[in-house]
């Protein structure tokens, strides 16, 4: 059979950023109604590549064909009369803004009404099963739903080429099986289908063919089907992967964090409340905390980390003593360490150096710092020491934080942590964004950490990630831990099942579990 | 009784025309908050307005061609921001506070020679019928047209922001920028145009000033009004309808005191004039212990630098 002409071909495709070849004359060339996987490592291009294709920024050089006809794309609203539409990873919406309004700012057809435009989104949810109320504030909305806006969005234009940049890493593994049936039935509509993904074995599942990137070049197109996830993660990362090891735990430490019956109350839009949370955390082992985000897990960090001070200080303990009432520093030096979810912002400071960085949470625990002086030189030793051990790459202490990449600069702040010899590390997703290989460092330093005799709570989306970690496993949702299954008695399936929901005495959050079923 | 009376039209009238001015500036400010962008320049831009409108509409003896010039005067003040802050990525607050320091020394220079010199006053509307009706007649329906347009831009404001394609899209910009930009909405222009609007309104609002409420040109005549119409925009929590109570509260308690100051009570003037300020940052910080509120109305992007590339 002779090869179809390609929906889309990209032809020599080479995007130069200031300091770095982004895309080195790259070809892709996307077939009608196929599933193609984009691969690689962070910085690797794939999202340079994919703006390219959604007009966001334009190649230096190669030309883009659509349909056999050479085209230019300016900007995202001629990508999208061609018949493009994209699912952008952190997603393109208003959170006050209703879900009508939200998907008007994304299709092109400036004359209808709102009203026709509900008419519309409640007729193609219903074709593709995937419910969503017109009117509702997208701030009200859960993650999954919050994409199915942005699908319905691109769905409601007629996509000849969807682009999903990172579709899954906020959905339960349910959520991912209903999303992967709207992608095969679009794909045998005669929709292409570009699919950005970490999840080696989401793609081994889904796609029909694969195209890895590595450093701004493809270095591979194969079928993802007949290759392992190993195999795949080989060939993004140019070097065979090491796979954390964990030996079997022997949890025989005294309780190191305990939180009993935490409730928090919030009159914040947005914000979730924790309903009589207990857990525990003993000396030498790992409990994960998996959920979809916006579950609680940002209120539990603030609580556990001491950002916010709760009334009952004896809802959490450390080693025993009552904490509730003491703020992060005081925490820090009773042995707390803690690695926030949001890398830049919260867990360094995007302007200051490393070695500032390091100061930052270092001085607690380290000696960087003397009568209110601080002992730069010491900083940066202790700096320069986390860069070493933990193989941050990186040109020098002086580096700006921002200036790092995703999995370097995590390798760096957990390193921070670590180095401090914790009593008890708290961390908000370790590998969110980070490639596999700085992922696979970060998990063994925090099995090696525990294995040392540390406690270490991990709170995760990333399921895949919670059973290679963790001894004991417990689900958050809508604001209530379930209580934790040692990692081994329970599956993917299980956890997925509680994540969307299901477990005892959870009958008013409504709605969730009927479409778990 | 029948002195309360006769004391409510002139109190009532005269408050109408004291919120105009805040009117003007404060819906100006919203829709360039409601765009992302802070302008803590609005005294400037009210100063420039209040004195070029003044110099136009006392050389061509038209009021008009006063408001007219007024306008392009803090439009132009607005574009000297948006250039700053929106394409060389200046420090909004920073530029808002220089913008504001700016205006008030320009004008003073600009309007030396004109202060104290007399101007024709802005003539009132008349609606036979309406405007002879006894104590409201004249308070509501003899006044210029200004204080009509200002109260019609209450209406229309909230009419483009939320029932047209322009103003979700400005909202947008808004709430968002970096989402908005890659859905393809050029953030910059938008924005520049929202400055621009702003500045206009601004420069109307100091017009008002110097061309009717009082009329003539001093320095520094403002005094300050520009700061409450900035306040008014978080009072209102974004919400045109709550930019006119809140003009009204400023502008009775300023006539109120005004009128306690001329019967005479035994209360020092300076307590009394204080009254209209402290008035408006008490109902503000009662507003602002309103979390939800503010957080679901505030343009999540205000005063945020963009960049396209970021």
């Amino acid at each position: 059979m002779a090869s179809p002409t390609p929906r889309l071909d990209l032809r020599g495709i080479t995007k130069r950023f200031p300091g770095c070849l982004a895309n080195d004359h790259v070809d892709l060339a996307l077939l009608p109604g196929e599933i193609h996987a984009l691969l690689g490592e962070n910085g690797a291009g794939k999202s340079t590549l994919v703006k390219i294709i959604y007009g966001v920024q334009h190649a230096d050089s190669g030309t883009l064909h659509w349909e056999g006809r050479e085209v230019t794309i300016s900007d995202p609203h001629a990508a999208r009369r061609l018949g493009i539409g994209m699912v952008f990873q952190h997603f393109s919406l208003f959170d006050t803004l209703t879900v009508a309004e939200n998907i008007a700012l994304g299709i092109e057809d400036k004359a209808t009404s709102l009203k026709d435009l509900s008419v519309r989104i409640r007729a193609v949810s219903e074709r593709y099963g995937l419910a969503l109320d017109p009117d509702r504030h997208v701030f009200d909305l859960s993650v999954g739903e919050r994409q199915r806006v942005e699908i319905v969005r691109c769905l409601l234009q007629d996509p000849r080429l969807l682009i999903m940049d990172e579709p899954t890493s906020v959905l339960t593994p349910q959520e991912v099986g209903r999303l992967f049936e709207t992608l095969r039935r679009l794909a045998a509509e005669g929709c292409t289908i570009l699919y950005i993904s970490h999840k080696l074995e989401e793609i081994r599942a889904l796609c029909d063919r694969a195209t890895v990137l590595r450093g701004g070049k493809v270095v591979a197109t194969c079928d993802p089907r007949k290759e392992t996830a190993r195999s795949l993660a080989e060939m993004m990362i140019g070097t065979s992967l090491s796979t954390p090891e964990r030996a079997a735990a022997a949890v025989t430490g005294a309780p190191r964090l305990e939180v009993r019956h935490l409730s928090t109350t919030t009159d914040v839009p947005f914000a979730t409340e924790l309903k009589d949370v207990s857990l525990e955390v003993r000396a030498g082992e790992i409990l994960g905390i998996a959920g979809v985000a916006g579950n609680g897990q940002a209120e539990l960090m603030a609580a556990l980390s001491g950002e916010t001070l709760i009334g009952d200080e004896t809802a959490v303990l450390i080693e025993g003593r009552p904490v509730g009432h003491l703020g992060p520093r005081a925490r820090r030096e009773l042995g707390l360490a803690f690695v926030p979810e949001e890398r830049l912002g919260r867990g360094a400071v995007p302007e200051l150096s490393l070695s500032e960085n390091a100061l930052l949470s270092g001085y607690a625990r380290e000696p960087l710092v003397r009568s209110g002086i601080v002992h730069f030189g010491r900083a940066r030793s202790y700096a320069e020491r986390i860069i070493d051990l933990f193989n941050v790459v990186t040109h020098g202490h002086k580096a700006e934080a921002r200036s790092l990449s995703g999995g370097n600069l995590q390798k760096f702040i957990i390193g921070r942590e670590i180095l401090q010899r914790p009593k008890l590390l708290i961390v908000g997703q370790p590998t969110w964004g980070v490639d596999a290989g700085a992922a696979a460092a970060i998990h063994q330093a925090l099995i090696d950490l525990a294995r040392g005799g540390t406690a270490v709570l991990v709170i995760s989306q990333d399921l895949d990630e919670l059973f290679v970690l963790c001894d004991r496993i417990s689900v958050l949702f809508h604001g209530r831990l379930s209580p934790s299954t040692p990692s081994h008695q329970t599956t993917v399936e299980q956890i997925g099942l509680l994540m969307g929901g299901l477990f005892g005495g959870s009958g008013e959050d409504e709605g969730e579990i009927g479409r778990v079923a | 009784m029948s002195e309360v009376v006769v004391f409510l039209g002139p109190v009532l009238a005269a408050m109408l025309t004291a919120a105009t001015p805040l009117l003007f500036a404060a819906l100006g400010e919203l829709v360039v908050e409601k765009s992302g962008v802070l302008n803590l320049g609005v005294e400037g831009m009210m100063l420039a307005g209040a004195v070029i409108g003044f110099m136009v509409a006392a050389s061509t003896g038209s009021s008009t061609l006063g408001f007219v010039a007024a306008a392009v005067a803090g439009l132009a003040m607005g574009a000297l921001f948006g250039v700053l802050t929106l394409g060389l990525l200046a420090n909004q607050v920073a530029t808002g506070l220089a913008l504001t320091l700016f205006g008030v020394g320009l004008s003073a220079l600009v309007g030396q020679g004109w202060v104290g010199r007399p101007i024709q006053d802005v003539p009132e509307l008349r609606i036979p019928g309406l405007t002879d009706l006894p104590v409201i007649g004249p308070a509501l329906f003899g006044q210029d047209a200004l204080v009509y347009l200002g109260l019609a831009m209450v209406p229309a404001v909230h009419w483009f922001l939320f029932s047209t394609r322009a103003g979700l899209v400005l909202r947008a910009v808004g709430e968002n920028h970096a989402a908005a930009h890659a859905l393809g909405y050029k953030v910059v222009r938008i924005r520049f145009l929202a400055v621009l609007f702003g500045g206009a309104m601004s420069g109307i609002a100091g017009a008002y000033l110097s061309l009717d409420y009082t009329p003539m040109w001093a320095e520094n005549m403002t005094a300050g009004r520009g700061w409450i119409a900035l306040a008014l925009v978080v009072f209102s929590t974004w919400k045109p309808g709550r930019v006119l109570l809140g003009a009204w509260l400023f502008g009775g308690v300023t006539i109120a005191q005004l009128h306690v100051q001329g019967h005479g009570f035994a209360v020092p003037s300076q307590l009394l004039s204080m009254l209209p300020y402290l008035a408006t940052i008490l109902v503000l910080v009662a507003i602002s212990r309103d979390v939800a509120r503010i957080r679901l109305n505030a343009p999540a992007c205000l005063g945020k630098v963009f960049h396209p590339d970021g």
